[in-house]
């Protein structure tokens, strides 16, 4: 320690904030955000979608019981879970994309975090009034009938917040509506009601106590965030050059020409995280943009232009400073960092849907049954065991014929059935037991490994699948 | 958290560490941090008093939940066969023949058969049914069945068991010790005979007329004139291409001198009806069921 101060305290109580109400383009644009990330959350699971008669017709239903997952035209099976990877490289992607560009814009306006905290603030300053009434209730030590009464409203109108968080989570894993009597009649499963309950719980308490602790202490991303940023990154930031020295500070007092900053605090009273932007960079800040609009509010009331918190880029501040306007916005956002990003972020994109338009409709893997490799028939024949699984992704049954191509002697017979052709279920898999036989004094009998292929058709269309596989002889 | 009087007013607090000029902030952890660091510290001793933890001598505290893992895997596998009382009471009242015709009642026969053999059988037959090849281990994937394939006998096999003394009604036949009743060179004479057979060339192809005469006089009542076996008996088909113990000329006699006598215990005393037809099902089903 190079301190010599006597050593500080090892911990420290949070300190309250309350953030004051403000207006301006960025809170409207986060208002709207809001309300289209909620509305998506809380709507989505009631969408409906026609499937036909077999299958659900919920848009977007994860259903983890029969192993589907619905979303609205796309049915995705267990096997195809790589859809689901790549959806969440290309929202990391996106992140990086994002992040290189703007900042945290992220934490400021979508995450889940920012934007229900933002909404239990809201509840907040409803009940209880703004900013100096919150601070005055904060400090009244006595719980008297009005803050009781206050704090009990607050605390039911998140908990109900809470619980609508809650519900919504479960409608996406069954039937909405089917959900919702059974929830509301007590009939649905325990694990739907502890996750209701659970969600409503850290939704209270994440929104209403923790807030910006879950930003600064919990999250990872303040941390990782900063090797996406560079001078480039349009980042919230004080026009220190044009705001210096401020009203109040030192060198104002001693006469020296004041900048444009006032030090109102209306940047300070509006943060939700509680800093003070005009300190330059810092881990806390979440870039809402708030107090861009409440230094702009103020700049406007003094008679002086917008901006002295702005939307800039670091590199910017040479320029700034020897009196030349910014650079144009576009030519900080595009850069090879960020065009990078796009593209691997699009190049992921175009393989999944190409993938999803590739996908068959009928599908067959086989998986050759190697304890033991081969079993000696009575005869001298060799026969190989192969189990294969059938996918019938079509709204009917459907009969598939099963053949080989290969050495003229393998012959194919099916277990429990003379025929060569297996019925499936509509939107189901089979598991159906193959033989391939040769006799004993044929070429793959006696060899080692002999090459063929399965085939598949649908008796319905004649579309057709393959699959190559081995016939493992004496010698082997 | 830090707060800007921390950074710029007065004397910056910091760890002391530099690196390439950069310091690092000493800022005070968050006192609900330590609070939760509490919490998991109480929690933990709850724990240890709620569940088996301190170590004693012989034992460790029992915990006042009275929980065990033996316990919850009891509990588990009640709760499974409970789960299946029904199906297993149908299964073991069904007529066994036509267990395959129903789909539900298969498709539970062989999921639950393939696990009973896992459990009793694999040991001797193979995880895979193979049997130990010429060693006396029979494999049950192939058609070549000793005392029967089809769905009744197999189930009466694995019911009484093979050569036991612990079922009457267990499974019973025994080859003569042939090298106290015949001399060398006869047995050298049928073993070339039954090589013939099954359509291989003899080892020595001047004894195979010796032997068959040996063959008539000693071998025809259980192994049938044309060597084809009699299932009844669980005498072996000698015509085929599979050898239980082995089909070459030192084997054959090796034999035909000492015999053979393999053996599987009754299952009746240790699996439940359900679980005997569970697994005939399972083994019908591997490839070589009748």
């Amino acid at each position: 320690m190079t301190d010599s101060n006597p050593a500080p305290s090892l911990y420290k109580a949070r300190e309250p904030i309350f953030p004051r109400r403000v207006s301006g383009k960025f809170r409207n644009l986060k208002w709207v955000i809001m309300a289209v990330t909620l509305g998506i959350y809380y709507i989505t699971p009631w969408i409906r979608w026609d499937r036909g008669p077999s299958l659900p017709d919920q848009a977007v239903l994860l259903d983890l019981a029969h192993r589907r997952f619905y979303f609205f035209w796309i049915e995705i099976w267990p096997h195809e879970f790589y859809f689901v990877a790549g959806l969440l490289i290309m929202a990391g992607l996106g992140l990086f994309l994002f992040t290189s560009a703007l900042g945290r814009v992220w934490c400021g306006y979508a995450c889940p975090q920012t934007v229900w905290t933002d909404l239990f603030i809201k509840v907040e300053r409803m009940i209880e009034g703004d900013r100096n009434a919150r601070l005055r209730l904060h400090r009244q030590k006595k719980m008297d009938a009005r803050k009781l009464r206050l704090r009990l409203t607050k605390w039911f109108a998140w908990l109900l917040i809470g619980l609508a968080t809650g519900g919504a989570w479960v409608f996406y894993f069954a039937d909405a509506p089917t959900l919702l009597r059974d929830l509301v009649t007590l009939n649905a499963h325990p694990i739907a009601y502890t996750t209701m309950a659970l969600l409503t719980a850290t939704t209270f308490f994440f929104g209403g106590f923790a807030r910006e602790q879950i930003c600064i202490y919990a999250c990872p991303w303040p941390r990782i965030q900063a090797a996406m940023m560079d001078e480039d990154t349009i980042t919230v930031a004080y026009r220190e050059w044009r705001g210096e020295p401020r009203r109040h500070s030192p060198a104002a007092e001693a006469g020296a020409p004041q900048g444009d900053c006032i030090d109102c605090m209306a940047c300070v009273n509006v943060c939700p995280v509680g800093i003070d932007i005009r300190d330059g960079q810092q881990l806390e800040c979440i870039t809402c943009a708030l107090c861009i609009d409440a230094c702009d509010d103020v700049m406007a009331k003094i008679g002086k232009p917008r901006g002295l918190v702005d939307y800039i880029a670091l590199s910017d501040e040479e320029a700034e400073r020897g009196g030349k306007p910014p650079r144009n916005i576009w030519s900080h956002i595009l850069r090879p960092r960020t065009i990078m990003y796009t593209v691997l972020w699009a190049a992921v994109g175009f393989g999944l849907v190409f993938a999803l338009f590739i996908r068959p409709e009928i599908e067959m893997t086989v998986a050759a049954v190697r304890n033991p490799t081969y079993v000696t028939l009575s005869d001298g024949s060799i026969r190989n065991t192969y189990d294969v699984r059938l996918r019938n992704k079509n709204n009917d049954p459907r009969q598939f014929r099963l053949f080989l191509k290969g050495d003229p002697t393998l012959r194919l017979q099916l277990e429990g059935t003379p025929y060569q052709v297996i019925d499936v279920p509509a939107e189901a898999s089979r598991l159906q037991r193959v033989y391939v036989i040769s006799p004993g004094a044929s070429a793959p009998s006696e060899g080692d490994r002999t090459e063929f292929r399965f085939w598949l058709e649908d008796l319905t269309n004649g579309d057709r699948a393959y699959n190559d596989s081995i016939f493992n002889g004496r010698g082997s | 958290m830090s707060k800007k009087s921390q950074k710029f007013e007065g004397d910056p607090n910091t760890t002391g560490h530099v690196w390439d000029g950069i310091e690092e902030f000493d800022n005070p952890m968050p006192r609900w941090w330590l609070w939760t660091f509490y919490a998991c510290i109480i929690w933990g001793l709850a724990y240890t008093v709620a569940y088996p933890a301190w170590p004693l001598i012989n034992s460790a505290t029992t915990g006042l939940l009275g929980y065990t893992t033996r316990g919850e895997v009891a509990e588990a596998i009640a709760e499974v066969e409970e789960a299946n009382a029904s199906i297993n009471t149908r299964l073991a009242e069904a007529d066994l023949t036509a267990i395959a015709d129903d789909p539900e009642l298969a498709v539970y026969a062989t999921s639950a058969g393939a696990a009973v053999f896992r459990t009793w059988c694999a040991q001797c037959h193979g995880s895979g049914a193979a049997g130990v090849q010429a060693s006396g281990y029979p494999n049950l994937l192939d058609d070549d069945w000793l005392w029967g394939g089809d769905i009744e006998s197999i189930h009466t096999t694995i019911s009484h068991g093979i050569r036991n003394e612990d079922d009457p009604d267990a499974r019973y036949s025994e080859m003569p010790v042939f090298g106290e009743l015949l001399e060398k060179e006869e047995i050298a004479q049928v073993s070339n005979f039954v090589m013939t057979l099954s359509g291989r060339e003899a080892q020595d192809p001047s004894m195979v007329e010796a032997g068959a005469e040996v063959y008539e006089y000693n071998c025809v009542a259980c192994h049938g004139e044309d060597g084809a076996g009699n299932r009844d008996l669980g005498s072996p088909n000698l015509t085929d291409a599979i050898w239980l113990y082995g089909g070459s000329y030192e084997k054959l006699v090796e034999t035909v001198t000492y015999s053979r006598y393999g053996v599987m215990p009754p299952w009746t005393e240790r699996l439940s009806e359900a679980e005997i037809r569970a697994v005939s099902i399972y083994v019908h089903q591997l490839g070589g069921g009748e």
